[in-house]
């Protein structure tokens, strides 16, 4: 497995030169490289899956932890130290796939989407180093190396938010989405710290005699801090206000990072951490599964509201993590047989999701491409002029809203097993959730393709194939996912473990999902003539609970919630007064300190006056006195 | 004939004070400079006498006139090289005209 350190190097690589001499480059030239460092990766994670998986099982049925790199870097004690180097499990070589695919087709994608775009070698530079972040993030092999690739996603996040540069709502996104997802990061450090200090390392499986001398107590402080950097870079409730706004970058980013990769960090980061959580923190693990919970529910509500369609698929991202988190929070036990389904349910889930996510976005950016508009109230009717688009859209659809033979039935299917494994009341929640995630899903649809035609400046066209290619690429994904037998690779425990359809379960959630999809026909579907403006959404919510649609269609007002706490609570009371202190405190201080300095100058100026007999004379008198004054001690 | 101590110290003294009232009244840069060397003399005097009187038998006292007159030599080829300097720019070796380093 030594080939797989060319994994990260070869996007390093690509970075650098892209980077340093992609100005020089024709932009074809830029992306064709990318796109083959792109590509090469995919089939190096491909093989490193299948080496990894077709190697035999260990005797206790679970599948080996090889780690082909590790070089220690900094090492602070005889257990305590930083290393940088690759591991893979089973959990790794499936994000590995799972980020390699998603980006190559983000790559091939580009082509078409960013066809003739100012800085179009940047965008395949800053590709590259999100590509390269992202898969040393999931191969870390110690939680330290983890932070400092973490850092890097966040980084390159960043830099694609403000692809745009030269828009202001692209700048202010861009540096919301860093100071938030900084801010919760501040949370991860500390929790690193305090595990390292008392864990007495940073590998994942710490030394469990080391562990119970150190403090236990502190674990689940430790892994607490920890969740929030991860909830900061998943977008849980009430850190998720950055994802909304980074829908400012490219389309194709939003479909990479913003949907499939960087935004699962946070659950990747507590899958990573599982066997701790479960171990040590089961009261922790429950926090976070009722804040997945009801981000999930908070996320839906709102997205059924949004009239922008990369807005409807951002809270809809946000919503379906809030599956994730639920799913693995709602874990009690290793075994998946008895309570510890949720493990693999959750990364059964973010497997389909980066598909069917990615397909949506990258179809969503098809059709903005098309009508230059994010406006859903500017599209409708476009089955006729786009019907590629369309049907890899709608499978989409109906793998999010767990329809079966898609995909997301499957994984969505088994997060309501385990939910319902966890109490009844979550399971019927979620199920709630589910339903109303198909309900906003086919809203937008059938907005979309069909409903009222309004009038287009020039008539919407097909895409070119770079970007269909990946349309029907990942559709074709989406189709098939679901038939993986995911838990004979996965599972909590490592062993392996049969999924199986719990029929109640699944027909309870299809009975939810059709009606809601029934809802959303009979609201939206309609044709007919473009109502008066005002009434331009028919939404039948609006007049039910006409408080709740507004509250909804503001974001329940979190962002003004923000708005209110950073500037008038803690600029206005607290850092105006400090630097008021600073301004005239401090500074004066130390002003007033020259100032007398400078006065005294210039008061004893005149006693320098060059006449050197002067001088002697004082000289003399001196040591006059100084003799007398010896004489007279 | 045997000189008592005090009357070298006497001579010495009364060079001292004459140097010293030498550089701080005379106008004339050149003549300050032979009052410091008055002064040095007086201290050289100083040396010679108390090794002479007190010591007997030893050279340090001797040692460091020779030193002395041999710093004050060098000192004086120094302070006549600046003087001629500034007599070349100021024309004269007035000391009252002499205050560019004020304050």
């Amino acid at each position: 497995m030594k080939f797989t350190i060319f994994i990260l190097l070869l996007p390093a690589f690509s970075f650098l030169l892209l980077a340093l001499a992609g100005k020089r480059m024709k932009p074809a030239v830029a992306g064709g490289i990318g796109t083959a460092v792109s590509g090469i990766v995919t089939v190096l994670s491909c093989m490193t899956a299948f080496l990894y998986f077709g190697a035999p099982r260990l005797q206790d049925g679970t599948h080996a932890v090889l780690i082909p790199y590790n070089a220690t870097w900094l090492p602070f004690t005889e257990t305590l130290h930083i290393d940088m180097g690759i591991l893979l499990d089973p959990i790794s070589v499936m994000m590995l796939i799972v980020i390699s695919t998603v980006s190559l087709m983000v790559h091939i994608y580009s082509f078409g989407y960013m066809k003739g775009e100012k800085g179009f070698q940047r965008y395949y530079a800053f590709l590259s180093l999100f590509t390269m972040s992202m898969l040393g993030l999931v191969v870390a092999t110690n939680i330290f190396q983890m932070y400092a690739f973490w850092e890097l996603v966040g980084v390159s996040s960043y830099l694609l938010i403000g692809f745009y540069y030269t828009r202001p709502a692209a700048i202010a996104a861009s540096k919301k989405a860093f100071i938030v997802t900084r801010f919760a990061d501040l949370g991860f450090l500390i929790g690193i710290l305090v595990y390292g200090y008392y864990a007495g390392t940073y590998s994942f499986r710490p030394d469990m005699v080391a562990l119970m001398s150190g403090g236990v107590a502190m674990l689940p402080l430790a892994l607490g801090l920890m969740f929030v950097g991860g909830a900061g870079k998943s977008a849980m409730f009430p850190l998720h206000i950055w994802l909304p706004d980074a829908m400012e970058g490219p389309t194709p980013v939003s479909a990479l990072i913003h949907a499939a990769t960087m935004v699962v960090a946070g659950v990747y980061l507590v899958a990573r951490m599982f066997p701790l959580y479960i171990g040590f923190a089961p009261g922790v693990l429950e926090a976070i599964g009722w804040t997945g919970a009801f981000t999930s529910l908070f996320a839906a509500v709102i997205a059924c509201v949004q009239t922008d369609i990369k807005r409807v698929l951002a809270f809809s991202t946000i919503s379906q993590i809030g599956f994730m988190i639920t799913s693995l929070g709602v874990c009690t036990s290793l075994d998946p047989q008895q309570g510890g389904l949720g493990y693999m349910a959750s990364m059964f889930h973010l497997f389909t999701h980066a598909m069917f996510k990615a397909l949506l976005f990258l179809g969503a950016g098809s059709i903005i491409h098309a009508v230059h508009s994010n406006e859903m109230s500017k599209m409708g009717g476009l089955h006729k002029y786009m019907p590629v688009t369309h049907i890899v859209f709608l499978i989409a659809c109906l793998s999010i809203a767990g329809i079966p033979v898609f995909s997301g039935f499957f994984s969505k299917d088994e997060i309501l097993t385990a939910c319902f494994g966890y109490s009844p009341l979550m399971g019927w929640f979620m199920t709630g959730v589910a339903a109303i995630t198909a309900f906003y899903m086919f809203r937008l649809y059938f907005q979309i393709f069909w409903g009222r035609n309004p009038r287009y400046d020039h008539t919407p066209h097909e895409s070119p194939a770079t970007m269909t290619f990946p349309l029907v690429f990942l559709a074709a994904a989406t189709c098939m996912a679901g038939f993986i037998p995911f838990g004979d690779f996965i599972s909590s425990n490592g062993t392996a473990y049969h999924i199986h359809i719990d029929k109640i379960t699944a027909a309870a959630s299809i009975a939810a999902a059709l009606m809601a999809i029934g809802l959303a026909a009979l609201k939206y579907a309609r044709t007919g003539p473009i109502l008066p403006c005002g009434d331009d959404l028919p939404d039948s919510a609006r007049g039910l609970f006409p408080a709740l649609h507004k509250a909804a269609s503001h974001r329940f007002y979190i962002d003004e919630i923000y708005q209110f706490i950073t500037h008038k609570i803690i600029f206005a009371c607290i850092s105006r007064p400090i630097a008021w202190i600073d301004r005239h405190i401090v500074d004066g201080f130390f002003n007033a300190l020259g100032w007398t300095a400078l006065i005294t100058g210039e008061e004893i100026r005149p006693m320098q006056s060059g006449h050197i007999q002067q001088y002697a004379i004082w000289f003399l008198g001196g040591a006059l006195a100084i003799t007398v004054l010896l004489l007279l001690i | 004939m045997n000189i008592p101590m005090e009357y070298y110290l006497a001579v010495s003294t009364i060079m001292m004070f004459a140097g010293i009232y030498g550089f701080l009244t005379r106008r004339n840069l050149l003549a300050m400079l032979i009052s410091v060397e008055l002064m040095l003399n007086s201290v050289d005097i100083n040396f010679a006498v108390f090794n002479r009187f007190l010591f007997p038998g030893e050279l340090e006292g001797f040692f460091f006139t020779v030193f002395a007159i041999g710093v004050s030599a060098a000192e004086t080829a120094i302070a006549i090289a600046i003087l001629i300097n500034i007599y070349r720019n100021m024309r004269n070796i007035q000391v009252e005209n002499i205050n560019e380093l004020n304050g």
